[in-house]
């Protein structure tokens, strides 16, 4: 079996996953180093659960077997939990502190965790929690938190933080570029605090 | 040369960039859509490219230009291939002179689609070639290569990539894009382009002598190819092949499949040097059925005999656990684990703001106890709502609530068709509806594009796939020329509107026509369109549930109150539902 570093992106559609996605690619490429990848595209973007596999290293398939990924990022609680199963033992688990209810909870009135038993649940993992809309926020705009996410999950991975901030600014839109750098390092100080 | 981290179906777009296609057509279909959607925005154009109504349509297009000698490319994705079936039929015959690479992308699985059919068995009936890649890699080499060798044929090429290549990423190698020197010209040829029946018994007759050579140069190709390693050997295709690779051990041959037909003789000769053979390949066995025909006594493994599954799609555990059950593998690197139990689901919904909620929510107050036949699209998800009773095809909603009506079944038919939908293929049935004397109401959910599939336009948005300005079609005028009298359009936002036209519908006889007009939410928003917000003002909300069973998105009860949250596009729907008035503007707060 080849080693390929497995990360998985997963949260609602509409989030940027597919972005954070893309800034880990283009890193790759910047490094010379192969990558793989598998992403929800179409009907399943309309506010649903959304996941985006991205393998380091990857030279065959592109998806990430269940219990064998080694870093999970999630921008939603409920999601992370979701899909907490595809981490390995030791993996590591970086969430956004942000809990969207599904509208069926509310329709249907059925049963849905509280944020701290979903916390709690997730205490098992090697668990990084951090708000990341308000540090988004802080930074300049809230729709960045995709990227304060990959700042805060960054080193946890096989990559060089100047290659991501350089994917950053090749991927992101112009006038965003100091936002999400900014986005990007704020994530970054955040995960020394895990 | 340049190395690019890029989706499946940038990759297969650039291959054809690099093959210098001339002409490509094509009608949106997960997960096909980006092939065209990366060419039209192409800033240095000189091919020509344009999104069809429908796939035969788009398949004739392109049929006709590389009867002209142009490079043509069609895309859709597998179930488009259905309505493209009669034309691709007989282009086997008369064939072509322009290299014509038709693209049908498989969906093991049904991400987001109406059932897993299989591109290679078409491509087995028609008896073209067809190239099934393991990689987005893979994908854009068979892309590079297939119009050259659909020239070479001088036949049809069919490109089957599914969506695990479609909406895969990978570093992928390109090429640079080339300038085409071609430029087209029919040249007359009835006994090529008259298919009656003189001539297609000999087009017929020149098809099949073709085939052995096809197999032959598709071994030379090396798309399919070999290794022994040992008495026992795995033959898999497709993104199984990836799968496989990854996971084989040391000492077993493999058999990599990507194109079809296979030769026989190579095939055989491969399998009687083995003890045993265990096939991977997703949906149906049509590599299996090959292997079997050849085997003589050497025992197969596969989807016939139980080892593998027919449906669904192939993944890395489940072919550990196949090769594990097949005794080619000791034991599945990937143990099982157990997903966090009773979690809310979380589906696609109907955005916040969707005229759709609003056109289903007047529709089931109009028609309380009625039959409502619905068709492909966003809209499919008013499932969730209760407003939808079949959906089976591109075009079936009217189709079949003309059925229902005629059936003798007492009760109203009301069906939905989006816009782009209607186009592909209402029509027809609208015609025969009225043609016949249905008593039926169909709403035209008119979002101004193709939404499910990404924001095509189609040609009810007066612009072209390249943003170029076109005459809009009617679909006023387009209903009333199909002999409907009843054709009304409403803004689906005023509810009160929407129910008064939709009840004159309902007292009148024969086929009756609405067309519920109002952009998609997301469009608007791009397009720059600001409304205001609404709140709950909590002091007046009673908590009844009125405006949280409507089911948006936007809606929430917090502390047993209703609130509005910030994906609310300001509709305003929610407020003409609310019986105590509680939901005003929103101010600042």
């Amino acid at each position: 079996m080849t080693v390929s570093f497995d990360i998985l992106i997963v949260g609602i559609g509409g989030q940027g996953t597919i972005l954070a996605s893309n800034i880990l690619g283009e890193a790759c490429l910047i490094e010379g180093r192969h990558v793989k990848g598998a992403e929800t595209h179409g009907m399943a973007q309309r506010g649903g659960s959304v996941e985006s596999h991205i393998r380091i290293g990857g030279q065959f398939g592109p998806l990430i077997v269940p219990g064998q990924a080694d870093l999970l990022i999630s921008f939603d609680l409920l999601e992370a939990l979701r899909y907490s199963h595809y981490l390995k033992k030791g993996g590591m688990l970086v969430v956004n502190r942000h809990l969207v209810l599904p509208t069926s909870v509310f329709t249907q009135k059925i049963a849905v965790p509280t944020e701290d038993e979903i916390i709690g649940r997730l205490k098992n993992c090697d668990l990084c929690l951090l708000d990341a809309d308000a540090i988004a926020a802080d930074a300049g705009s809230v729709l960045a938190q995709n990227v304060v996410m990959l700042g805060a999950a960054s080193g946890a991975m096989p990559l060089k933080p100047e290659s991501l901030v350089a994917a950053v600014r090749k991927l992101v839109p112009p006038k965003t570029i100091e936002v999400n750098i900014k986005a990007f390092e704020m994530g970054r100080k955040f995960e020394e605090k895990c | 040369m340049k190395r690019q981290y890029l989706l499946g179906n940038e990759a297969i777009a650039h291959a054809a960039l690099e093959s210098g296609v001339d002409f490509v057509s094509g009608y949106p279909g997960t997960p096909s859509s980006e092939v065209i959607d990366h060419l039209r925005v192409q800033p240095e154009r000189s091919f020509y490219v344009e999104w069809s109504v429908n796939e035969k349509v788009a398949l004739e297009n392109a049929l006709a230009a590389a009867w002209c000698g142009v490079r043509a490319l069609c895309t859709m994705k597998h179930v488009g291939l259905n309505v493209a079936s009669d034309p691709l039929m007989t282009s086997a015959y008369t064939g072509v002179t322009g290299g014509f690479v038709i693209m049908s992308a498989d969906d093991p699985f049904a991400h987001s689609s109406q059932n897993e059919q299989d591109t290679r068995c078409y491509a087995h009936f028609a008896r073209l070639p067809c190239l099934d890649p393991a990689s987005v890699q893979e994908a854009h080499d068979m892309m590079r290569d297939a119009f050259r060798l659909s020239e070479e044929f001088e036949l049809p090429v069919i490109f089957r990539p599914t969506t695990r290549i479609c909406h895969s990423k990978g570093d992928v190698e390109l090429g640079d894009v080339a300038a085409s020197p071609r430029k087209g010209e029919f040249h007359k040829d009835p006994k090529q382009y008259v298919v009656i029946p003189a001539h297609t018994r000999i087009l017929h007759k020149k098809l099949n002598e073709k085939q052995p050579g096809i197999k032959k140069r598709l071994v030379e190709c090396g798309y399919n190819r070999y290794e022994i390693l040992g008495d026992t050997a795995v033959i898999a295709s497709g993104i199984g092949a990836s799968y496989v690779q990854e996971i084989l051990p040391a000492g077993i041959s493999f058999m990599k499949i990507g194109a079809y037909p296979i030769d026989e003789n190579w095939l055989g000769d491969f399998v009687k040097k083995h003890k045993k053979v265990l096939v991977i390949e997703e949906l149906t066995p049509e590599v299996e059925e090959q292997v079997r025909q050849v085997a003589g006594g050497v025992p197969v493994f596969g989807k016939k005999n139980g080892y593998a599954p027919v449906e669904g799609e192939l993944s890395p555990p489940l072919v550990a656990a196949i090769m594990v059950r097949a005794g080619f593998l000791p034991e599945n690197p990937f143990p099982a684990v157990v997903p966090e139990p009773n979690l809310p689901m979380r589906p696609p919904i109907l955005c916040a703001g969707c005229l759709h909620r609003a056109a289903f929510y007047a529709i089931k107050k109009v028609f309380k106890d009625a039959i409502y036949p619905s068709d492909i699209g966003c809209y499919t998800l008013g499932l969730q709502l209760g407003v939808v009773d079949t959906a089976i095809c591109m075009g079936a909603s009217i189709t079949v609530a003309s059925g229902i009506a005629h059936s003798g079944d007492p009760r109203d038919v009301v069906c939905t068709i989006g816009d782009s939908t209607f186009l592909h293929t209402g029509i027809q049935g609208l015609v025969n509806a009225v043609y016949n004397g249905a008593n039926m109401t169909v709403v035209i959910l008119d979002n101004r594009t193709t939404g499910m599939t990404g924001h095509q336009p189609n040609p009810n948005t007066g612009k072209t796939a390249c943003g170029v300005e076109t005459p809009p079609v009617s679909l006023d005028a387009l209903c009333r020329a199909c002999g409907v009298n009843f054709v009304e359009t409403v803004d689906p936002f005023d509810l009160a509107g929407t129910i008064n036209v939709l009840s004159l519908a309902k007292k009148k006889k024969g086929v009756k026509v609405i067309i519920a007009k109002q952009m998609c939410v997301i469009m608007a928003r791009r397009a720059g369109v600001k409304r205001h917000r609404y709140m709950v003002n909590s002091e007046v909300c009673t908590n009844c549930g009125t405006c949280v069973r409507f089911g948006c998105p936007a809606i929430e009860v917090v502390l047993e109150k209703a609130r509005i949250n910030e994906l609310c596009s300001g509709c305003a729907v929610c407020v003409q539902l609310c019986p105590c008035g509680a939901i005003g503007r929103e101010v600042s707060r």
